[in-house]
């Protein structure tokens, strides 16, 4: 957007290089990425550094974003949604004290989004990138624990576990029981683990206009899906793939076509559904303010 | 080879015995095998000719190399020495060393079984048995649940299994069911070749009836060839036609197995049949 | 006319290994032709290698010397060096054998048992397994087996009914060659009767029969010639 100011540049800590990383570092990173873009969905190796936060907060998507965020781009950062919590929040501050380029909690105004199980509900447009944080990037990790072998099925597109896996969902529950982190096939080729996003947004990973960089940190892996790519969710012929869907309406802002969080408000059990993302539902409250008719709550 | 587009179509059913004698040749060819470990042979200079239909025993004692023999006809161990050739359905007589890795995989989750001694070794003890049953055709890009299901609903009523056990894991199965399980999962593709280890050991006697005569069955409704590992000359009478006897890695007799059990020409062969109890 | 089976100049020697490679003749120089519609009969005491021979010419034993020619609808097979395969096949097609013994599978029935051979020309064709049934139930009746042990395993029969089992799995499928071996021994005299027409109506129809009967009746019933086997002892 705009320049870097002068007056941004001193709130950059002092002894840290831009984005924490040295530069040899990013490059390592950014040369992970371009090996994960090249190839939609395989596992890319990198050498994944100490960071200033423990495993399983996010170093993978952190070291990605360190890697390629630059002077111009504007940083959103969300957890499950929403720009205010714990992890978000420490994760955005950590870039501004890095970096000191600009943030927003606005989705259509950031080049570059950092988030945590969810994707955002304003669609993304071309030119924009988002990053995922991933737990475990082997969607067979279940499966199948050695890594020697998943390694070997993946190379040669051996993935009928996973559909035994999705059978004995169905034999046991009648669905498939997996209701986040659903195994995905990117480009016809690989399955790919989609992070622990709910199975409402796998939809939104098809033909995205945005690239789309997943980030494991402990498990050392980087993969990606470029912008335009097909990404279809596993199913049965018979048991087709379904999002899940809500009675409710959020409680907030009225939509019906947002993932709704569902929060206890009192020691009796009531409760309320609210948009999880926190962007979406602001900018719907915004618009119904504007507008003369009210929405229907 | 996306293998995700490529549909698998089981053969048809029924296979002549007469027709067997006019088939292009033998399915299995073994010549000059030899595996060793450091000095130690483990076989040496081992060849025969499997045919279409046809059910080879390989017997011997511990030691004499008959499961070694086993593992590198299956494609299992990579012989030191010599060759193993697969007659394929549509691609004619392959070098089963000379295949890719991927083409390997392939033919033995369709065109070839393997039954292990132990039912554990050959089976998913930790989804039910429909899911074991139908693996081969999802891995082979069956993605309808119904189809999948009714399929190996039929195969566990062949391998004569309660259907309504299909939901149930493995886990709770006896030794005997469980054996019929991986049975009913390695023929769902309707292979023309298994390998069996040693199948009925370490089962009950009256198990081992059951599971013989079912194996007799199939092996003839299916004209499947197979090459059985066993060291029980009474399961070799029973279910093969022809007779290898191994002794420290080497063949030292092969030919019709009425005919090396009823007179045996070599002086091993004559020793282990002579050794045998008869109840 | 080509004989169905030719022997010329067979022997038979075993060669007990673990005594000492301690040889035994049994054998020797044996010629022999049987044509269709013939029932040749061995004749001779204990020893004399008759089980020897049939089991020679079925390819259970391995002759030693000599050729054995079994001739069938144009089609000739060189027993002492045919492939496994090939004797397979002949037995298949041609040969018919009934042992002093019924090797009891287990867990099969009677019934099953004496289906077998039509079941497994019948390969899968539904009407034609459901006719082998039929037939083997013809035969159970006509051989005195009573219903209630159709469906059961023979290995607790009694031994005429254990070789009444055995005999009409042989006779089941009319096959060109029929090779018996003491197929009367423990039978009643009114199934042996049965059996002998039955043998009858195979070598009747063409069959070429060559057998061991030790009661002196049956002989009188059944052969066309008999041959003397000390001729060919070794």
């Amino acid at each position: 957007m705009n320049a870097l100011d002068e007056s941004v540049l001193d709130t950059r800590e002092a002894g840290y290089n831009f984005a924490y990383l040295d530069e040899r570092t990013k490059r390592m990173i950014r040369r992970a990425i371009l090996k994960a873009v090249a190839i939609p969905g395989y596992q890319v190796s990198f050498g994944s550094r100490e960071m200033p936060l423990p495993y399983g907060w996010g170093t993978g998507g952190i070291q990605i974003t360190a890697s390629i965020i630059g002077h111009d781009d504007v940083l959103k950062v969300i957890d499950q949604g929403a720009d205010d919590t714990v992890n978000a929040v420490n994760i955005r501050r950590f870039f501004q004290r890095t970096t000191g380029v600009a943030t927003t909690e606005r989705t259509s105004a950031a080049t570059l989004i950092q988030t945590r199980h969810r994707i955002p509900e304003i669609p993304l447009c071309e030119g924009q990138i988002l990053v995922y944080q991933v737990p475990i990037p082997e969607p067979l990790a279940k499966l199948e624990p050695r890594e020697a072998e998943t390694r070997v099925l993946h190379g040669l597109a051996e993935y009928g576990l996973m559909h035994v896996k999705l059978y004995e969902d169905i034999a046991r529950h009648g669905h498939v029981a997996a209701t986040y982190d659903y195994p995905v096939m990117v480009d016809g080729r690989f399955l790919m683990s989609p992070s622990p996003i709910p199975k409402f947004d796998n939809p939104k990973m098809h033909m995205n206009p945005a690239l789309q960089l997943f980030g494991a940190g402990r498990e050392k892996r980087i993969y990606a899906v470029p912008p335009y790519t097909r990404v279809e969710s596993l199913a049965f012929e018979d048991h087709p793939f379904e999002i899940q869907r809500w009675r409710e309406a959020c409680s907030m802002c009225g939509a019906r076509d947002s993932f709704l969080d569902e929060v206890i408000t009192d020691d009796n059990g009531a409760r309320m559904f609210v948009c999880s993302d926190t962007d979406y539902c602001s900018l719907r409250r915004a618009d119904s303010l504007d507008t003369t008719q009210g929405e229907d709550q | 080879m996306n293998t995700a587009q490529w549909r698998y179509v089981p053969p048809p059913e029924g296979n002549d015995v007469e027709s067997i004698a006019a088939e292009a040749g033998p399915i299995l060819r073994a010549s000059g095998l030899a595996k060793r470990y450091g000095a130690r042979v483990a076989i040496e200079d081992v060849a025969f000719d499997l045919w279409p239909g046809e059910v080879l025993a390989v017997v011997g004692e511990s030691g004499s190399g008959k499961t070694t023999l086993l593992n590198c006809i299956s494609a299992r161990l990579k012989p030191d020495a010599g060759q193993v050739e697969f007659l394929t359905r549509h691609e004619g007589v392959v070098d089963i060393y000379g295949l890719s890795e991927a083409s390997r995989r392939l033919l033995a989750r369709t065109d070839w079984g393997y039954v292990h001694q132990n039912p554990a070794e050959g089976l998913r003890m930790d989804v039910s048995a429909g899911a074991n049953v139908g693996e081969r055709l999802m891995s082979l890009g069956e993605r309808h649940y119904g189809r999948i299901r009714s399929q190996a609903a039929q195969w566990l009523a062949r391998v004569e299994m309660d259907a309504s056990r299909i939901d149930e894991s493995p886990v709770a199965f006896s030794g005997g069911m469980r054996q019929r399980l991986q049975i009913a999962r390695n023929l769902v593709t309707r292979p023309r070749l298994v390998f069996m280890d040693e199948p009925t050991s370490g089962l009950d006697v009256s198990v081992q009836a059951r599971l013989l005569d079912l194996l007799r069955t199939l092996t003839h409704h299916l004209g499947l060839a197979c090459v059985i590992v066993t060291h029980d000359l009474a399961v070799a009478r029973l279910l093969a036609q022809r007779m290898l006897v191994m002794k420290d890695g080497r063949v030292v007799e092969l030919g019709l197995t009425d005919q090396v059990l009823d007179d045996p020409q070599h002086p091993y062969t004559q020793l282990l049949v002579s050794s045998v109890l008869q109840p | 006319m080509t004989p169905a089976i030719r022997i010329r100049d067979l022997g038979k020697t075993f060669v007990l290994h673990n005594q000492g490679a301690a040889e035994l003749p049994v054998l020797r120089g044996v010629d022999l032709d049987v044509h269709g519609g013939e029932c040749v009969v061995l004749d001779g005491p204990s020893g004399a290698g008759k089980s020897t021979l049939l089991r020679c010419i079925y390819a259970n034993y391995r002759a030693s010397r000599g050729s054995i020619v079994v001739h069938d609808r144009g089609q000739s097979v060189e027993v002492t060096q045919a492939s496994a395969r090939e004797l397979l096949a002949m037995r298949f097609r041609s040969m018919g054998y009934v042992s002093q013994f019924l090797r009891a599978i287990p867990r099969v029935a009677a019934v099953d048992i004496v289906a077998e051979p039509l079941v497994e020309r019948a390969a899968g064709d539904i009407d034609a397994v459901g006719e082998a049934r039929h037939t083997a139930e013809q035969m159970l009746l006509r051989l005195r087996i009573p219903m209630r042990l159709w469906s059961v395993p023979p290995a607790t029969f009694s031994g005429g009914e254990q070789q009444r089992i055995n005999i009409a799995r042989g006779l089941i499928r009319r096959k060109p060659i029929l090779l018996l071996d003491e197929p009367t021994a423990s039978l009643d005299a009114g199934n042996r009767l049965t059996v002998i027409s039955m043998i009858n109506e195979a070598r009747q129809a063409g069959a070429a029969v060559v057998g061991i009967f030790h009661d002196q009746s049956v002989r009188d019933a059944l052969a066309t010639r008999i041959v003397d086997m000390t001729e060919f002892a070794a």
